[in-house]
């Protein structure tokens, strides 16, 4: 029977339908083909290979980016190591110029930015606006400003640069990454090779033309972009004197393998399996908020995620339902619509990967709970998940998912709290929900993570050092810690 | 619920009640109000929102002329537009009731009238059950008390319940909504043990400001309230109103209150009988928004009434 006009504005009536509000695309100028960003311009690649990059909330591609191999990887290296001779030579205020030009170029195109991270990524909108980016933005502008400082940032030594930076960054969030790699690489005057991930390209070939924008000197950044095999010829290369590398754990160990007994400094920064504790006495109502900012932001695929929630017993129930209750409120669908709070799977292979461990978690006895959600029918999607009656030997409670998928443990006392939540091979982050301050102090110097949030979660700032213990990596970026990887003191 | 809470455990009990974090509440507020309402839904709720609204005159120079006024435009917001709903209530000084009375017979419009020493509320309990009653007798349909912030601070929480119970015993039939003033409660902790002890000494709606003190209705004190509001529910049942008022002077402001409701309590408090805007001044821009969603165009001020 087919509804009336008049029946459809009374059915509107009932309920607040957000209509859509796509933000615009006309203004994106994205090329069909992309080379590589080699001495201050892009060049064709050698590698006559190239693969699609595609929209995962679409299916539909974007542009077809080059592979770059052993020669263009060369090529880029030699590029860089002859930029480095007058970079580390040029006056310090000179390159905090550039680096402050950087800022404000990503300031002033962050609306195209945040598009393209969007339409490349599967993040959205609201988050590639209001954080990815302005936060790409800081961490160019904090840099520059510890450039002509340096003697300041380690006192009665001699800080000098190292050379050629061999960087290569995951695809959650593409331009942050490149900037927490880039900005204090060239602050501390060394020059570097990029190579972004290959599922999210293209905020890298934009910031290719901010760096061309800001008349950056050729050779001082070079971007390859490739699969894994171009990010080992990268972090390989003989020239290159510097590797950071943040993604898999798995990859980690493969890098610092294939770089052993060559004298190349290393920092990784890998995955996560972060406790969010919630003690009894926590605000409710923000603690919800932070558990739901903790793993869903970002659709979870965030290195320091909250995964699990540890819950004490008591508040258990109060807080779950209040979870669930709203879970059920996420808006998930069209990355690009500005109200949306869940986007797309950033690619098929990590979707699959999401199901499997799903999987794996109701064979092993946990309970499943998703919120009713219509998922779009092309692209990638996974519903914000959460698990309950969850074991700490459960593989969701111990391996790393990078989706929205949270687990829940209950515990009894603050030294269980602590116990589960160090019970496990990363350390990169944990959370911390209570109104008692004595006790986020005394979590604090227990808990074995790199950064431990209090009432709050997932908050970063440039000043701040971000870094993990055991099998989350070592080295710190940002702050005054992230300098240090860069540079050599005498 | 009145006689559960008594009484000698009521001090305790709202010491009791869970904290809010001041970050987290503003954090969430913050991004409620990032919500884009455009074209269908931004229409529905300029609409809700004139529906929802306690049109509010409370002046000392209030007159029967300017009350005339007033009600006029509550019945029929733009003259010539049968489409714009009438508002929900007109908000008045009891000595003004008997002029609402006169020029709302035969709408839907209701008659809300402050009493209990508004604004301040520093008098005697027998005035304000006595101030309650008459405005009740004269035909209030709702009452929009203060409660005693004086006491309320000075940790004598029984006195407020008391207070409340007295004057919604006063207020017969007529709804009573309780004014926090949460302006001068000082931080959210206070303001959702406030709503709490509203909601227990059996408050039909709790309501944010009187209007009279800055700062008057924030987005996150309206969410604090409607979290209170959510658990007292889930407790006991009995859904409570929530009005804003003092402030919201743009429909964009309007439409950010019916965003942080629909999200918190969620579509049963998208009605007139749960949700409240008391305003003076936004009306107009509501009706102008309407205007500019319909035809695209913005219409000049002079093409709306000034009450």
């Amino acid at each position: 029977m087919a509804i009336t006009k008049k029946q459809t504005a009374e059915l509107a009536k009932q309920v607040f339908e957000y209509a859509p509000a796509p933000e615009a695309i006309d203004h994106i100028k994205i090329q069909p083909r992309y080379g590589l960003f080699i001495g201050g311009r892009m060049v064709d690649a050698h590698g006559k290979k190239r693969f699609p990059t595609i929209n995962p909330a679409t299916e539909k591609t974007l542009s077809e980016v080059a592979e770059a191999d052993g020669v263009d990887v060369d090529r880029a290296v030699k590029a860089a190591g002859k930029a480095f001779d007058s970079w580390s030579h040029l006056s310090a205020s000179r390159r905090a110029r550039y680096l402050f030009r950087i800022s404000r170029l990503i300031q002033e195109r962050s609306r195209e930015l945040a598009v393209v991270e969007t339409m490349d990524g599967g993040k959205p909108i609201k988050e590639s606006r209001d954080v990815d980016i302005p936060l790409s933005a800081a961490h160019f502008f904090y840099y520059a400003g510890w450039a002509d400082k340096l003697e300041w940032a380690f006192p009665n030594r001699k800080p000098r640069p190292i050379g050629v930076a061999g960087q290569v960054i995951p695809w959650n969030f593409p331009l942050l990454m490149l900037a927490w790699k880039i900005a204090p690489a060239l602050a501390a005057g060394n020059t570097v090779v990029l190579k972004p991930a290959e599922t999210t390209p293209l905020s890298a070939m934009v910031f290719a033309e901010i760096c061309m924008q800001a008349e950056l000197p050729p050779g001082v950044v070079n971007i390859v972009t490739g699969a894994g095999n171009t990010g080992f010829l990268v972090v390989s290369h003989p020239h290159v004197k510097k590797v950071a590398f943040t993604g898999s754990t798995e990859v980690g160990k493969l890098i610092q393998r294939a770089i052993a007994g060559t004298g190349k400094r290393l920092t990784l920064e890998l995955g996560g399996k972060a406790a969010n504790i919630v003690f009894e006495d926590a605000p409710l109502d923000q603690a919800v908020e932070g558990i739901v900012n903790g793993i869903y932001f970002n659709q979870g695929h965030v290195c320091c995620a909250g995964s699990r929630l540890l819950v004490q017993e008591s508040i258990a129930e109060p807080l779950l339902e209040k979870l669930k209750r709203r879970l059920s409120t996420l808006r998930l669908g069209d990355p690009l619509d500005k109200n949306t709070d869940i986007g797309a799977i950033n690619s098929r292979a990590q979707l699959e990967k999401i199901q499997g461990l799903v999987e794996s978690g109701v064979e092993e006895g946990a309970e499943l709970y998703q919120p009713e959600c219509v998922l779009p029918e092309r692209g990638f999607w996974f519903p914000p998940s959460l698990f309950t009656n969850v074991s700490q030997s459960y593989r969701i409670a111990r391996e790393e998912i990078f989706g929205p998928v949270l687990s829940v443990l209950t515990f009894r006392t603050p030294n269980e709290a602590v116990e589960k939540a160090n019970n496990t091979p990363y350390g990169l982050s944990a959370g911390v929900w209570t109104d008692k301050g004595s006790r986020i102090l005394w979590m604090a110097e227990r808990l074995r993570a790199g950064v431990v949030w209090a009432n709050t979660f997932n908050r970063f700032d440039p000043t701040s050092p971000f870094g993990g213990y055991k099998e989350s990596g070592f080295g710190r970026e940002g702050g005054v810690h992230g300098l240090l990887p860069y540079v050599e003191l005498t | 619920m009145a006689t559960a809470l008594s009484l000698t455990h009521l001090g305790s009990l709202m010491r009791g009640v869970r904290s809010v974090d001041e970050v987290g509440a503003d954090e969430r507020a913050a991004s409620l109000a990032k919500r884009s309402i455009k074209k269908s839904s931004k229409l529905w709720a300029l609409d809700l929102a004139v529906r929802c609204m306690d049109l509010t005159t409370l002046e000392g120079a209030d007159t029967p002329g300017k009350v005339a006024a007033m009600c006029a435009k509550a019945v029929r917001p733009k003259p010539g537009d049968r489409t714009i709903p009438s508002v929900a209530a007109v908000c008045v000084y009891p000595l003004r009731i008997a002029d609402c009375v006169e020029h709302l017979r035969g709408s839907s419009v209701r008659i809300a009238s402050v009493a209990t020493a508004f604004p301040s509320g520093q008098s005697f309990t027998s005035i304000k059950v006595a101030e309650t009653e008459e405005a009740v007798r004269e035909g209030a349909q709702e009452i929009d008390m203060v409660i005693d912030r004086g006491a309320f601070l000075s940790g004598d929480y029984q006195r407020v319940y008391d207070e409340i119970v007295a004057v919604k015993e006063a207020s017969g039939d007529a709804h009573l909504k309780v004014i926090l003033e949460t302006g001068e409660l000082g931080n959210y902790d206070a303001v959702r043990r406030a709503s709490i002890l509203a909601m227990a000494a059996g408050a039909d709606f709790i309501k944010t400001s009187t209007g009279k003190v800055q700062p008057a209705a924030t987005l996150p004190v309206a969410l604090v309230m409607m979290e209170a509001i959510r658990d007292f529910v889930r407790e006991t049942g009995r859904p409570v109103g929530f009005k804003a008022a003092g402030g919201i002077r743009t429909a964009k402001q309007a439409i950010s209150y019916l965003v942080v409701t629909y999200e918190t309590l969620g579509p049963d408090w998208m009605t007139p009988d749960r949700l409240r805007l008391g305003a003076s001044t936004l009306l107009n821009d509501v009706l102008m928004q309407i205007d500019k969603e319909r035809t695209g165009a913005y219409q000049s001020g002079d093409y709306f009434t000034v009450d």
